[in-house]
C-alpha cells in the first residue's frame, strides 16, 4: 500500500491565510470574504430562480416581482449567509476531523477497507446483488401507474442507454456528444421494419424481430460513424460526433417522405411473442416493459461485465490512457476503436427500440441534442467507467425531473438539474460510485501525480 | 442557383460569417488557455442579446435621430459586452475555478459548463417568458448601397464593420500587447508560464473576459438580425463552435476563417437545398474538412496525433 503525505486540508488554508497577511491583502480580497460576496450574489440567483413566473407584457416583471417582492430575496440571503457562516465558523466536530485525517494521509483510504473487505466477498456480493433485483423486480407493483410510466419510459431507458455510452466515454475514452443519434436510428429502424414509417418495408415485422435488425443497424451506423473519425482525438471526436447527431436529427426532421417528418411514426405495434406454447403480448400496461427491460438490462450489464474484464476491456483501458503506448504495445486501436463505437451504437439501438414499440410513437422531438448532453451528464454524474455508479446516478437524474415536477413549474426543472450538475461537479467530480481504477487516478492526479485523465491529450495549445 | 441568387446570399452569407467568427473566438480563446470546450458560451452570447433589450425596452425610444441611433448602438456595444464579460467572468469563477483547483477531470469541467448553460438559458426562459422578443433596431435599417442588384443593408453593414474592428482589436490584443503574451504563454504551456512568473488564475479570468465580451456583443448583433430569446444561443453557438474546430482550434485566425466560411456554407444552402437543410451543410462541411484535415484548416499541432 502506498502512502503519500501532503499537508492536511486545514494547514494548506492556514498557509494561505498567513499569506494573505503577508502580502496585505485588503479584507475583501480574502478567500472567506469573496466567499460571502459569492453567495449573496447566488442568493440573488436563488431568488431569481425561486420568483414568479414571465409576464408576456413587462419583460421587467419577473425580475422586478423577485427582486422587491415581500421578504423572498432577505430570506434568501439569510439562507445563504448562514450556510457560508455555519461552514466558515463551526469547528469541525473531531470524529470527521480525524476521518479527514485519516483520509487525507493515505491515498487507499484505510478507514475504508474493513467494511469494503467483508463487502468484497463474492457470496456477499452476490447476496446483495440478488436483494437489488429483487427488490426492483417488485417496485413497479408498489408504486403508481404515473411512476411506472416514469420508471419504464425515462429511468429503464435512460438507463440501457447509459450502459451503452459508458462503452465509449467510460471504457474506451471517446467523448462521445451525440449518442442519440443512435437512439434515433434504432427507434427509427424499429418504426420502418414494423411498417410505421412512410417508406414501407419488404416485409413487415414483429417489433421482437425489428429489435435485432435495428440493433445491426445501429452498429454498422456505429462503424461508419466511427471510421472516418478514428483520427480525431477528445474534442475534436465531440464536435463531429455532435455534427452526426445533428445530421441525423434533422434527416428526421425533414426528410418527410422517409421519416414522416416532424409528424414522426405513429402506430408502432407493441411488441409480441407467440412461440407455440407462449403467446404473450405486451400492450399499454407499463409494467410488463420493466420487467422486458430489466431482462435486457440484465444480459447486457452481465456482458459488459464480462467484456471489462476481459482482453477488449483492458486494451480500452490502455488506449483510454495512452492511445500511443497502447497501440506501441501491440494493441490494435482502429479494432478496438470501432468496437468501442459498435458496442455502445449497438445498445442504444435496442434502447431505441424499446422505447419505440413501448410508446408506439415517435418523433425528432424525442432525439433532440440535448438528450445527448444529458446522457453525457448522467454518465459522468454516475461515475463513468463503473457500470452500477452509472446505472444509479441515470435512475436518479432521470427520475429528479419527474419528481421536481410536483414541486415546481414543470418548465424550471432543468433550472434546478443544471445547478445540481454544477455543484456535483465541483464537490464531487468522479460522480456518486467512481470505479476503483478511476477513484485511484484520480487521488493520485490530486496529490499531483499523473493526469486524471488522459482523455484528450493537452493539446499544447496556442494562440496564433 | 442563379448569379442574382448568389449575390443574394453571399451578402447575409458574409454578415452571418462574420458574426460566427467573432462568437468563434470566444470559444477557441477559452480552448487556447484550458483546453476545455466552454459550453456556456452560447449563454454569454443569449445574456448580450437579453441585457441590450433590457435596455432598450427602459429607454423607450421611438424613431431616434441619426445621433441619437449613433448613442444607441454604441450603449447596446457597451451593455451587451459587460453582460458578456460579466457573465463570462462568473462562469469561469463558478463552474471552472474550483474544478481547476481540485485538478478535476476533463469531462468534470464539460459537465460543469453544460450545467451551468442548462442553468443560465433556463433561468433566463422563466424571467424574460420563453417566446422570442423581438429587439426594436435602433435605426432605420435602409439599403445602404446594392452590388450587383443585391441589397445590403445598414445592419449589414455595421454587422460586418464591428466584426471586422473587433477581430483586428484582438489580433492586436493577443499578438502586440503584454495581456496578450500572457494569454499565448498560458496556451502554450500553463505549468511553465506559472513558474516565468505568469499569473495564471489573473490569464484565464481575463481571457474569458474577452471571450465574454466578443460573445455579448456578437448576442447584440444577432439579436437586431433575428430576435432574443432564452435559446437564442443555441444554435449559433454549436455552429461557432463548429467554426472554431474548422479552423483549427486554439488558433484565432483559423476560427474567423471558420467562422466566415460556415456563415457562406449555411447561407448558400438555403437556396441551393433548401431553407430546411442550412444547418445540416455546416456539420456536414465540418465533417468534411476534419477528414481531410483532423486538425483544422489552418491547423494546430494536437499533442502527439500522427
Amino acid at each position: 500500500m502506498s502512502t503519500i503525505t501532503r499537508p492536511e486540508a486545514d494547514e494548506r488554508d492556514m498557509v494561505v491565510m498567513d499569506l494573505a497577511k503577508l502580502r496585505r491583502v485588503p479584507w475583501y480580497r480574502q478567500p472567506r470574504w469573496t466567499r460571502l460576496f459569492g453567495m449573496v450574489l447566488a442568493a440573488a440567483l436563488l431568488a431569481l430562480a425561486t420568483g414568479p413566473n414571465a409576464s408576456t407584457d413587462d419583460i421587467f416583471f419577473s425580475v422586478n416581482e423577485s427582486m422587491t417582492d415581500g421578504v423572498r430575496l432577505p430570506v434568501c440571503i439569510a439562507l445563504m449567509v448562514a450556510f457560508w457562516a455555519f461552514f466558515e465558523f463551526v469547528p469541525k466536530a473531531p470524529v470527521e476531523r480525524a476521518k479527514a485525517t485519516a483520509r487525507a494521509n493515505t491515498v487507499d483510504m484505510p478507514a475504508w477497507q474493513n467494511t469494503k473487505k467483508a463487502f468484497d466477498k463474492t457470496p456477499v456480493k452476490l447476496g446483495a446483488l440478488a436483494v437489488v433485483v429483487v427488490v426492483l423486480a417488485v417496485l413497479p407493483l408498489f408504486i403508481s401507474t404515473r411512476w411506472n410510466q416514469v420508471l419504464v419510459g425515462n429511468v429503464a431507458v435512460y438507463v440501457l442507454l447509459a450502459i451503452g455510452l459508458n462503452v465509449v466515454v467510460g471504457w474506451a475514452g471517446l467523448l462521445d456528444l451525440g449518442f442519440i443519434a443512435f437512439f434515433a436510428i434504432g427507434a427509427y429502424s424499429t418504426a420502418f421494419w414494423t411498417g410505421s414509417l412512410p417508406t414501407k418495408p419488404p416485409v413487415e415485422l414483429n417489433p421482437f424481430l425489428a429489435m435485432p435488425i435495428a440493433v445491426v443497424t445501429c452498429l454498422i451506423a456505429g462503424v461508419l460513424l466511427g471510421a472516418p473519425t478514428l483520427r480525431l482525438r477528445g474534442d475534436y471526436l465531440a464536435i463531429v460526433t455532435l455534427g452526426f447527431h445533428e445530421i441525423v436529427y434533422l434527416i428526421a426532421n425533414n426528410a418527410n417522405g422517409f421519416s414522416g417528418g416532424s409528424g414522426g411514426a405513429t402506430n408502432i405495434p407493441h411488441p409480441s411473442v407467440h412461440l407455440g406454447f407462449l403467446d404473450y403480448e405486451w400492450e399499454l400496461d407499463p409494467k410488463p416493459y420493466w420487467w422486458l427491460i430489466m431482462g435486457m438490462a440484465a444480459v447486457v450489464v452481465f456482458l459488459f461485465i464480462r467484456l471489462e474484464h476481459s482482453r477488449v476491456g483492458r486494451a480500452w483501458t490502455a488506449i483510454r490512457e495512452d492511445e500511443i503506448a497502447a497501440a506501441a504495445n501491440g494493441v490494435n486501436t482502429v479494432k478496438y476503436k470501432l468496437m468501442a463505437f459498435a458496442i455502445g451504437a449497438s445498445t442504444s439501438g435496442l434502447a431505441g427500440g424499446v422505447y419505440a414499440s413501448k410508446t408506439g410513437f415517435i418523433s425528432p422531438e424525442s432525439f433532440k441534442l440535448m438528450f445527448s448532453v444529458l446522457v453525457l451528464a448522467y454518465v459522468i454524474f454516475g461515475g463513468m467507467g463503473s457500470i452500477w455508479g452509472v446505472m444509479v446516478g441515470t435512475a436518479l437524474l432521470a427520475w429528479l425531473p419527474e419528481y421536481l415536477k410536483d414541486w415546481v413549474d414543470e418548465n424550471d426543472r432543468i433550472t434546478y438539474l443544471g445547478a445540481l450538475l454544477v455543484i456535483m461537479m465541483i464537490y464531487r467530480p468522479q460522480g456518486l460510485i467512481p470505479s476503483r481504477r478511476r477513484k485511484r487516478e484520480l487521488t493520485l492526479a490530486k496529490e499531483g501525480i499523473g493526469d486524471a485523465d488522459a482523455m484528450t491529450e493537452p493539446a499544447g495549445g496556442r494562440i496564433a | 442557383m442563379t448569379v442574382q441568387e448568389f449575390w443574394d446570399y453571399l451578402i447575409p452569407g458574409i454578415a452571418l460569417g462574420a458574426l460566427y467568427a467573432v462568437i468563434a473566438i470566444g470559444y477557441t480563446m477559452v480552448y487556447g488557455v484550458l483546453q476545455l470546450i466552454n459550453f456556456a458560451h452560447s449563454e454569454v452570447f443569449m445574456v448580450g442579446g437579453f441585457a441590450v433589450l433590457m435596455v432598450f425596452t427602459k429607454i423607450d425610444f421611438n424613431d431616434p435621430s441619426v445621433g441619437m441611433s449613433v448613442l444607441l448602438v454604441l450603449l447596446g456595444f457597451a451593455t451587451a459586452g459587460f453582460a458578456g464579460a460579466g457573465t463570462a467572468f462568473a462562469l469561469e469563477k463558478v463552474a471552472y475555478r474550483p474544478l481547476r483547483k481540485r485538478n478535476a477531470p476533463r469531462l468534470a469541467f464539460l459537465i460543469s459548463a453544460i450545467g451551468a448553460s442548462f442553468l443560465l438559458s433556463n433561468l433566463a426562459g422563466k424571467l424574460f417568458g420563453r417566446n422570442n422578443h423581438s429587439l426594436t433596431i435602433p435605426f432605420e435599417n435602409k439599403k445602404v448601397f446594392t452590388v450587383m442588384n443585391a441589397q445590403v443593408t445598414v445592419l449589414q453593414v455595421l454587422i460586418v464593420c464591428s466584426a471586422v474592428i473587433m477581430m483586428i482589436g484582438l489580433d492586436l490584443l493577443v499578438n502586440r500587447t503584454k495581456m496578450g503574451a500572457g494569454i499565448r504563454a498560458v496556451a502554450q504551456d500553463a505549468e511553465t508560464a506559472g513558474l516565468m512568473g505568469v499569473d495564471i488564475d489573473k490569464v484565464i479570468s481575463r481571457t474569458f473576459i474577452v471571450g465574454g465580451l466578443l460573445g455579448g456583443i456578437a448576442g447584440f448583433l444577432f439579436a437586431m438580425n433575428s430576435s432574443v430569446g432564452y435559446t437564442m444561443g443555441f444554435f449559433p453557438g454549436i455552429t461557432a463552435f463548429a467554426a472554431a474546430v474548422v479552423g483549427g482550434i486554439g488558433n484565432v485566425r483559423g476560427a474567423m476563417l471558420g467562422g466566415l466560411l460556415l456563415g457562406l456554407v449555411e447561407s448558400f444552402s438555403s437556396p441551393l437545398f433548401g431553407e430546411e437543410w442550412r444547418y445540416v451543410s455546416a456539420f456536414v462541411v465540418l465533417i468534411l474538412v476534419l477528414m481531410f484535415r483532423p486538425t483544422g484548416i489552418l491547423g494546430e499541432r494536437l499533442g502527439r496525433t500522427a
